[in-house]
């Protein structure tokens, strides 16, 4: 067995598969080291895969040429467009996936990529040299030699279940928790913390009165989660949707007592966007009911996943509160719910290339860093994996700012302000939140994944085609006309004599589609995607030119890079909080500094002047 | 030299006014033009010369002042850069100011830029970096103060009670955009409530712009006497303030400059000002400077004191003032006075304090001064543009940037803040 690599990556989720394959796809020799080589790849939560701000991340990660939404597309038995009657910068592509197929269609792909090994394995220690990282050594006694490692693990670092009273440790439901590699990240004096999350019950389809149900079926329109896929592929199911009562809420208060969560057993802290449903009872008591959505695992799985009453109850309480729900009174619980407890990394201890600052090779993707979601795991994956292998290879990083996406939104906030909670995204966490659509990921992302070596032929030629017929475009929307020539051409607008770009023009109400595929020919001629991108662009080309000078400010303050080791003890005048939170941040410029919370600038100029004085 | 920055700064260098002399830097690559718009010329690099700064918008004239043409990159901010020292008084000061200000181009400096420019353009030598330390503490100090004068106020419960308000209508719209799949979250109705509640905040917001400015409060009600040369203002002002402020006598046109004198008349702060007789056809070159600088402070009166013919009245609500009574012969329109006998002062008084306290904020209003009036209106414009758009999308960004106008107000930040609110109002989550 091959035992020297260029990259280890440690497990075999959403942020370990695609954190193994961008590494292969940069040329690097690549290891993923899984417990089970079955579980690779596994939803270990609900069945689906996008939604608002995570649809971004999918698009974004797919336009860098990774897996998640090829693999959803391939999965896919709901399709739905949320926020489809809003601005394009807030609709968020969601789908539910089928389980099994998702897990084989990540296996196909990852079977697909040259350089990529999946080894069978209990990580039980990080190899270094020097403070360094040089391998990892197995449970059973075996080495792996590389010179960058990402930790993806998941929930698995010193994973605890509960459910009720009852205790297990794990990181999922059947499977054993990373312990001993836990106790060693913590032995390095890496700063590391407790957060929880939960899980529904799995239910018995068949025991479903589907009849009795408001049903919400995929929609109608053809898109796909990646434009690599054409069109979709599986039958499509709906979803049902149920609603918790005032007897579901007596039953949840008389069975708190019971619950994990506040008899004080728990004590790391639950997302506030993903709540249990003790704590929906007990935070929004006044509420009559809570919607729950009865979600299919499967085209050919009568597994049912019931999204919205995430659950550490006793068994018998779950049971309890189901049956007292419309169409569930005769339900049968294949799996109960449970919460788990695990560790992360404090992910200020991260740089923005989310590689581990003190520990030189050592990056962390997904859970680990205190994030919840596929999404965001699969884009930190992707991240780390990238330069796990810019490092081996001795490239540079690629660092993704909150200009350019959501990933660097998500990467920035983690790094800077390490998290509190399980940090889910949300379109409301960009400030430039109108110019990063789910729709023009591509065009943000491409040139910098060919830049950076991620991209694919496949994908760089449709790139290349899409920049070709851009430029047709724009030279055809550059054209200047007069408001009486727009008139004379059938758009009724004001006359003010002004003399705008048709690119201009296109935002103004009175002039339609129709209208601008006439007098831009190229539009026409463009893919349906690509012309509504460009059109969404003109329709906010106002909001867009205003964002560009805080954008400027902001790219002007990232050339101002602030040394690893600087030491801020030494600049007079700056408080004891603000010195406490730039050293837990150790932000890598000057922008990034101004970011953290309280930082002022009278404190930044005292900041600049002192590198300029160590640079000197 | 100036690696590639688009805007040109100013801001006052020396001590707060009222000072003998207020100095004026402006820095960056429009201040040259800067120098031409306000000087009509540029003086010879590093030489002081003296010019007369006039308003490029209507020429009015506002100071005559020493000038400084200092090419960069040998300046401190490694800059162009060009220095107004001009006469200290707040109304000269303000006024330079904001004939800056109304050039393409240029904007106030934000708190320490002139220091940051000089680093980043390597002008700060190490002497000057020790320094730091002490312009860090410095302001804090400062803040501190202004955040004192903040906590004290009615204004800062005001504006902490919009913020407030502000998040949780971000939060709604937030809510309206993240989690529009959640039950909890009211779809349509959300849209409607979020404009009604932005556009009844928008009015507030707006009449307290509208109120009477901190300078007000501060520097006095500004009353201008004004009139045909020898129609006794200078005799009127020395009645009023109870002392011999201007120069009187019989010669049309001995009072040159305007003369203004800070009192408090029954509890009001007043800043009188006596102006040379208004007369278009003076042939004295230093006398024509100061019916410019006459002409100026007319427009920015308060309340004129009209000592002209009722016909000439330069704003319908000047006072008109038929003074040297005790001259004429034959009555004349308007409020009858005599200097000399007393006669008419205690109804001009009485008069001056009923239009002064419409002027002046009442007990518990607040007045703003330029800085946060500026911030102010910047969330009134957003706020505006937020009711004006029917686009959420539109909405939502009004609302961040509302936010960061608010945020410059108070010093506090962030989107967590708005998550905040938006997660204690719904309950969101599967």
């Amino acid at each position: 067995m091959q035992t020297s690599y260029d990259v280890i990556v440690v497990g075999g989720g959403h942020a370990g598969c695609e954190a193994a394959a961008a590494a292969a796809r940069k040329g690097a020799q690549v290891a993923l080291l899984t417990f089970a080589r079955a579980t690779v790849g596994a939803m270990s939560c609900n069945p689906a895969i996008g939604g608002l701000g995570k649809g971004h991340l999918v698009r974004e990660v797919d336009a860098l040429d990774g897996l998640i939404a090829r693999a959803a597309d391939e999965a896919a038995i709901h399709y739905r467009m949320l926020n489809s009657s809003k601005g394009a910068a807030v609709q968020g592509p969601r789908v539910q996936a089928d389980r099994k197929r998702y897990r084989a269609a990540i296996h196909r792909l990852l079977d697909a990529q040259d350089g990529l090994a999946i080894v069978e394995g209990e990580a039980d220690s990080l190899l270094l040299s020097d403070g360094a990282v040089a391998g990892v050594g197995l449970a059973d006694g075996r080495t792996l030699r590389a010179s960058a490692v990402v930790l993806a693990t998941g929930t698995f670092l010193g994973g605890r279940l509960f459910r009720g009273d009852e205790r297990n440790e794990g990181g999922r439901i059947g499977e054993r928790a990373a312990t001993t590699l836990g106790l060693q990240l913590r032995a390095m004096g890496l700063p590391i913390a407790r957060l929880k999350t939960g899980t529904p019950p799995r239910l018995d389809g068949r025991t479903v009165d589907w009849g009795e149900l408001e049903t919400q079926p995929s929609d109608g329109e053809g898109w796909t989660m990646s434009p690599l896929t054409p069109a979709r592929i599986l039958p499509q199911l709906s979803c049902a949707i149920t609603r918790t009562n005032d007897e579901t809420h007596r039953i949840i208060r008389e069975g708190l007592g019971r619950s994990p969560l506040f008899s004080g057993a728990i004590e790391g802290r639950g997302p506030r966007y993903c709540p249990s449903i003790e704590d929906k009872v007990l935070r929004f008591g006044d509420r009559d009911g809570h919607q729950i959505f009865l979600e299919p695992e499967g085209l050919d799985d009568a597994l049912v996943y019931p999204n919205g009453i995430s659950t550490s109850l006793p068994t018998d309480v779950q049971v309890a509160m189901l049956r007292s729900m419309t169409g569930l009174e005769r339900v049968d619980i294949v799996v109960p719910g449970y919460a788990v407890e695990y560790d992360h990394i404090d992910p200020r201890a991260l740089d923005a290339s989310l590689a581990v600052r003190d520990v030189a090779g050592l990056f962390c993707a997904g859970q680990i860093n205190g994030t919840t979601g596929y999404e965001e795991a699969a884009a930190q994956g992707l991240v780390a994996g990238s330069n796990a292998a810019a490092w081996a290879a001795g490239d540079a990083a690629m660092i993704l700012d909150r200009a350019t996406s959501y990933i660097g939104v998500m990467i920035d906030d983690l790094v800077l302000q390490g998290v509190t909670e399980p940090y889910r995204m949300l379109t409301a966490r960009a400030e430039y939140r109108l110019r990063l659509r789910a729709d023009n990921a591509e065009t943000r992302l491409g040139a910098i994944g060919l830049r950076h070596g991620l991209i694919g032929p496949g994908r760089a030629a449709r790139l290349a085609e899409r920049a070709r017929v851009r430029a047709l475009v724009d030279a055809d929307l550059a054209q200047v006309m007069t408001a009486s020539a727009l008139t004379r051409a059938g758009a009724p607008v004001r006359q003010d004599g002004a003399r705008r770009s048709l690119f201009e023009w296109a935002r103004f109400p009175e002039v339609d589609a129709a209208l601008l595929l006439d007098l831009a020919p190229a539009l026409r001629e463009a893919p349906g995607d690509l012309r509504a991108e460009m059109l969404e662009d003109a329709h906010y080309a106002p909001y867009l030119q205003r964002q560009d000078a805080e954008i400027a400010e902001l790219r002007r303050n990232e050339r101002v890079l602030i040394p690893a080791d600087f030491d801020y003890r030494r600049i007079g005048g700056l408080s004891t909080e603000m010195i406490e939170r730039l050293d837990a941040a150790r932000p890598d410029t000057l922008a990034a500094a101004a970011r953290i919370r309280g930082i002022t600038p009278a404190a930044l100029a005292a900041i600049l002047v002192h590198i300029r004085r160590e640079a000197a | 030299m100036t690696q590639g920055r688009g805007d040109t700064i100013f801001a006052l260098s020396s001590g707060a006014p009222p000072a003998g002399i207020a100095v004026i830097r402006v820095s960056g690559p429009d201040a040259r033009s800067a120098l031409e718009a306000l000087a009509g010329r540029v003086p010879a690099p590093r030489q002081a010369s003296l010019g007369l700064l006039q308003d490029p918008v209507d020429g009015s004239a506002l100071d005559r002042a020493l000038l400084l043409w200092l090419p960069g990159p040998a300046t401190v901010t490694g800059e162009d850069m060009a220095e107004l020292h001009c006469h200290g008084g707040r109304a000269v000061v303000a006024a330079v100011e904001s004939a800056l200000a109304a050039l393409a181009g240029l904007r106030r400096a934000d708190p320490g830029e002139f220091t940051r420019r000089a680093f980043e353009n390597g002008r700060m030598d190490l002497n000057a970096v020790e320094g730091l330390a002490d312009l860090l503490a410095a302001e804090t100090q400062s803040q501190r103060r202004a955040a004192l004068a903040m906590v004290e106020g009615h204004f800062s419960r005001r504006v902490d009670d919009w913020r407030r308000r502000l998040l949780d209508l971000s939060a709604m719209a937030e809510a309206a955009l993240d989690f529009s799949d959640e039950d909890d979250v009211p779809d349509d109705a959300i849209e409607g409530r979020i404009g009604d509640a932005v556009a009844a905040m928008m009015r507030e917001v707006g009449a307290v712009l509208a109120a009477p400015s901190a300078e007000r409060l501060r520097d006095g009600v500004r009353v201008v006497l004004a009139g045909p040369p020898n129609a006794g203002k200078s005799t009127l002002l020395n009645a009023l303030v109870g002392r011999d402020a201007a120069i009187v006598s019989d010669i049309a046109g001995t009072t040159r400059d305007r003369i203004e004198i800070p009192v408090a008349i029954d509890g009001i702060a007043y800043l009188f000002t006596d102006t040379a007789g208004l007369r278009a056809d003076s042939q004295d070159a230093v006398e024509a400077i100061g019916i410019d600088r006459a002409r100026a402070a007319l427009d920015a009166a308060d309340i004129i004191l009209w000592l002209g013919k009722a016909d000439d009245l330069p704003r319908p609500d000047a006072i008109l003032v038929a003074a040297q009574s005790d001259r004429a012969g034959t009555a004349r329109p308007g409020l009858c006075l005599s200097a000399l006998t007393g006669e008419g002062l205690d109804a001009l008084r009485a008069l001056l304090h009923r239009r002064a306290s419409a002027l002046l904020p009442g007990e518990g209003d607040h007045a703003l001064h330029a800085r946060q009036r500026q911030r102010v209106g910047q969330l009134f414009a957003h706020l505006q543009s937020a009711v004006a758009t029917n686009d959420l999308l539109v909405a939502a960004e009004e609302l961040r940037l509302a936010r960061g106008a608010i945020d410059a107000l108070t010093g506090r930040a962030g989107t967590e803040d708005m998550l905040d609110s938006l997660f204690a109002a719904f309950c969101i989550g599967k």
